[in-house]
C-alpha cells in the first residue's frame, strides 16, 4: 500500500474511534449522540455568526501554536504559553490606558505591548535557562501559575488593571473597558464578524514556515534543535537563538492574548481584562502545535478544528447532555491523532531493521 | 501591627491551623511521592492532576455503589491507574509525546468527570476517625497527625515504602539509571521503556489514593474539578526537593504550610496578599531551582524520551 494511503486510513481509523468512544458514553449515560453532533456542527458553522466566532477562537490558537513550533524547532519545550498569554494581556491592557493616545496607533501600542509581555515572561524561563541551567519545561511550567496571580493582583489594584469605581459598577477584578475606537476591526463577511486578527494569524503562519525552511536564521534554529553540539560547533551560539527562539514563542503567546483583549468581544471578557482571561486558549493552542508535529501551516487546519470544538459546545447545553462532553470529545481526538504518527513510526522502525538483516 | 501579630502567634498556637495543615501535606505528599517516583525515571508526569481526580471521583462512585470506603480507594486507585496507563503506554510504548499525553489527559479527565458527575453523582462520605491513643494528646500536632480520618494514616507507610522501593531495591536501581542514562541502562539489558512504564503505574497507585484521600478524609463528597491544580504543587514539591524523597516531603510541608496558614489568617478577618500566598509555591520552587541549579541536578534524562539506537 502506497504510504499516503496508509497514512490516511490510520488517521481516518482513530478519529472514528475516538468519535464512536465519545458517541458510546452519551448514549450509556442516557443522552443520544445525534443531537449533539448536530449542536456541535450547527455550533461551529452552520448556525448564523457561528463562523465568524468559531475564526474568532480559531486566530489566537493559531498564534499560540505559531510560537510553540518556534521554540520547538529550537528543541526547546515551552509549555507555559498558558500563563505568557495571560501577561501578554495584562501589558496589553496596562499600556492601552496609560498610554493613551488616538484609536489606530493605541491599537498598534497594545498588540506590540502584548507581545512584549509575552515575551518577558518568556524571557524569565529563558534566562534562568541558560543562565543558570534551570529546565526550561519547569519554569515554563510553573510559571502559568504565577501569571495568572500576579495579573489577579494586578485586577485588584486600581494603579495597575483594575478600573476606576465608576467604570466598573458592582464588579471587581475587571478592567477599563477598551474604546470602540480602538478595538480590532471585525469586518463583516458573508453575515460573519470576521476579526482581524484571523487575517494577521495566517499570513503569520506562512512567513513563520518561510523563515524556518527558507532563511539562515531559521536553519541554524533547526539545527539547534536536531543537534545542539553540531550546531555548536558550527558556530551557532546556543544562548543567543535559544534566547530568542523561547521569547519569540512567548511574544507570538502575548500577541494572541492582546489581541483576544482588543478584538475578541463577547467570547473573551468583551475588551475588558478578567480573572480567568485566558481560559485554556493557551494550553489548547499548546496542543494544536503539537497535533500539527511543529508544522506551521498544518496547524491552520489543526487550529481551526479545535476552534470549532471550543465554539460547538455552547450549543450541546442545549440537548440536555452536559456540555463539558466537548471537553471529552477534544482530549480524546488528540490522543488519536497521536496514534498514527506513533505507530508508523514503529513500524519505520522495523522494516530499517528488516532490511539490514537482510543486507548482511 | 501588634494585632497582626498576635494574630500571627494564635494560628501557630492553634489545632485548627496544624489540623489543614495535616490534610493539605498529604493530599501533596500522596501525589508527590508518586509524582518523585515517576520523575527518577525519567518522565516528567503532568497528568498527575488527572490522576487525582481520576481517582477522587471513582472512589466516589466506588462507595456510591458498594457503600464501602475500602472499596471505594480501591476503585480510586483503579481508576486513576487508568490514568496512568494511557500516560504509560502512550508516551512510552508508542513513544507520543509526553507533555502531550499528559496535558490532554487532564483535560479529559476534567471534562470526563465534570460530564459523569452531572449524569451520576455519586454521594459518599466521610471515612471514620482514628485516634491513636496517647499520642493523639501531643500539644499543637498531635491532634493532626494522630487524630484523622482513617485514609490519611495511609500516607505514612507509603513514603518509606517508596522510599525503599527506589533506593533499596534491583528494581529502584534499574529506575533510577533509566533516568539518569538510559542508553547505558539499555546496554546492561535493562527494559528502559519499561521501567518508566512502571514507575508511571505506581504514579498512578499513589494518585489514586490521594484522590480517594481527598474524597474520603478531607472533602467528604465529589465535586467538579476537586483537585483545583494542587497536583501542579505536587510537581513544584518534587522540583523544589531536588528530586529526593526527603525535600520533596519538605516541600509538600512548606507548601501546606503555607495554604494552610492562608486559611487561617483569613478566618481571623485579616487581609492579606492572597495572591502571593497562592503563588509561594511556584515562586519558591523557581527561586530555589535558580540557586541550587548547580547543586542539585535533575535526572539527566527527565522529559527525555528513549528510542533505541537513536541518538
Amino acid at each position: 500500500m502506497a504510504r499516503g494511503a496508509e497514512w490516511l486510513v490510520l488517521y481516518v481509523l482513530s478519529i472514528l474511534v475516538a468519535l464512536a468512544l465519545s458517541a458510546v458514553l452519551v448514549e450509556t449515560t442516557g443522552g443520544s449522540w445525534r443531537p449533539v453532533m448536530t449542536a456541535l456542527v450547527d455550533g461551529s458553522v452552520r448556525a448564523p455568526g457561528r463562523w465568524g466566532e468559531t475564526l474568532g477562537s480559531a486566530a489566537p490558537l493559531l498564534l499560540v501554536a505559531l510560537g510553540t513550533v518556534i521554540s520547538g524547532r529550537a528543541g526547546l519545550v515551552n509549555i507555559g504559553q498558558e500563563g505568557q498569554l495571560l501577561m501578554g494581556a495584562a501589558f496589553a491592557t496596562y499600556f492601552s490606558f496609560a498610554l493613551g493616545g488616538p484609536g489606530p496607533i493605541n491599537l498598534v501600542v497594545l498588540l506590540i505591548f502584548g507581545a512584549v509581555g509575552g515575551a518577558v515572561w518568556a524571557g524569565i524561563a529563558a534566562v534562568l535557562r541558560f543562565w543558570r541551567g534551570v529546565p526550561e519545561v519547569l519554569s515554563t511550567l510553573l510559571l502559568v501559575t504565577v501569571a495568572g496571580q500576579a495579573v489577579a493582583y494586578g485586577l485588584g489594584r486600581d494603579w495597575l488593571l483594575l478600573a476606576s469605581k465608576a467604570n466598573r459598577g458592582n464588579r471587581n477584578q475587571v478592567s477599563e473597558q477598551l474604546a470602540t475606537g480602538n478595538r480590532l476591526p471585525r469586518p463583516d463577511l458573508f453575515g460573519n464578524e470576521i476579526p482581524l486578527m484571523v487575517f494577521v494569524a495566517v499570513i503569520l503562519a506562512v512567513i513563520v514556515a518561510l523563515v524556518l525552511t527558507r532563511t539562515v536564521w531559521g536553519f541554524r534554529l533547526r539545527m539547534l534543535g536536531h543537534n545542539p553540539r553540531t550546531a555548536q560547533r558550527a558556530g551557532v551560539s546556543m544562548s543567543h537563538y535559544g534566547v530568542s527562539a523561547l521569547m519569540i514563542g512567548g511574544a507570538f503567546a502575548g500577541l494572541a492574548g492582546a489581541s483576544m483583549f482588543a478584538g475578541g468581544g463577547f467570547s473573551f471578557g468583551n475588551y475588558r481584562l478578567v480573572p480567568g482571561f485566558s481560559t485554556n486558549i493557551g494550553w489548547t493552542g499548546l496542543l494544536v502545535a503539537l497535533v500539527a508535529r511543529e508544522k506551521a501551516v498544518a496547524a491552520i487546519v489543526v487550529a481551526f478544528v479545535f476552534a470549532a470544538l471550543r465554539t460547538g459546545s455552547g450549543f450541546v447545553g442545549s440537548t440536555g447532555v452536559a456540555g463539558r462532553i466537548t471537553d471529552v470529545v477534544q482530549g480524546l481526538l488528540v490522543l488519536a491523532l497521536l496514534i498514527p504518527p506513533a505507530v508508523m513510526f514503529l513500524r519505520d522502525r522495523r522494516r530499517a531493521r528488516f532490511a539490514t538483516t537482510a543486507r548482511a | 501591627m501588634a494585632g497582626f501579630l498576635s494574630a500571627i502567634a494564635n494560628i501557630i498556637s492553634s489545632d485548627s491551623t496544624y489540623i489543614n495543615g495535616a490534610l493539605f501535606v498529604a493530599l501533596l505528599g500522596f501525589a508527590a511521592t508518586g509524582e518523585w517516583v515517576a520523575e527518577r525515571s525519567g518522565t516528567l508526569n503532568i497528568s498527575v492532576e488527572g490522576m487525582l481526580l481520576a481517582g477522587a471521583f471513582s472512589s466516589a462512585v466506588g462507595y456510591d455503589l458498594t457503600s464501602s470506603i475500602v472499596v471505594g480507594i480501591l476503585s480510586g486507585i483503579l481508576g486513576a491507574i487508568v490514568v496512568a496507563s494511557l500516560q504509560a503506554e502512550m508516551s512510552h510504548r508508542l513513544a507520543a509525546d509526553q507533555f502531550v499525553v499528559g496535558l490532554t489527559l487532564n483535560i479529559l479527565v476534567l471534562g470526563l468527570t465534570g460530564f459523569l458527575d452531572r449524569e451520576i453523582d455519586p454521594t459518599t462520605s466521610f471515612a471514620t476517625r482514628w485516634g491513636v491513643p496517647l499520642l493523639e494528646h501531643v500539644p499543637l500536632v498531635g491532634q493532626a497527625l494522630f487524630d484523622q480520618r482513617w485514609p490519611f494514616y495511609l500516607l505514612y507507610p507509603l513514603i518509606p515504602f517508596s522510599w525503599w522501593l527506589v533506593y533499596r531495591t534491583r528494581w529502584g536501581l534499574e529506575l533510577r539509571s533509566a533516568g539518569e542514562n538510559p542508553q547505558s541502562a539499555d546496554v546492561s539489558g535493562i527494559d528502559v521503556n519499561r521501567r518508566r512504564r512502571q514507575s508511571i503505574y505506581y504514579a498512578g497507585f499513589t494518585s489514586g489514593l490521594g484522590g480517594a484521600f481527598l474524597v474520603f478524609a478531607q472533602v467528604g463528597r465529589f465535586e467538579d474539578s476537586i483537585v483545583g491544580g494542587r497536583g501542579f504543587i505536587a510537581i513544584a514539591a518534587v522540583i523544589f526537593g531536588g528530586w529526593t524523597l526527603r525535600g520533596t516531603i519538605a516541600g509538600c510541608v512548606l507548601f501546606a504550610g503555607a495554604l494552610s496558614f492562608r486559611l487561617s489568617i483569613q478566618g481571623l478577618g485579616y487581609q492579606i496578599n492572597t495572591e502571593l500566598l497562592q503563588s509561594l509555591p511556584f515562586v519558591v520552587t523557581i527561586l530555589g531551582m535558580a540557586v541550587f541549579a548547580h547543586r542539585v541536578r535533575a535526572p539527566a534524562a527527565l522529559a527525555r524520551p528513549f528510542v533505541r539506537g537513536i541518538k
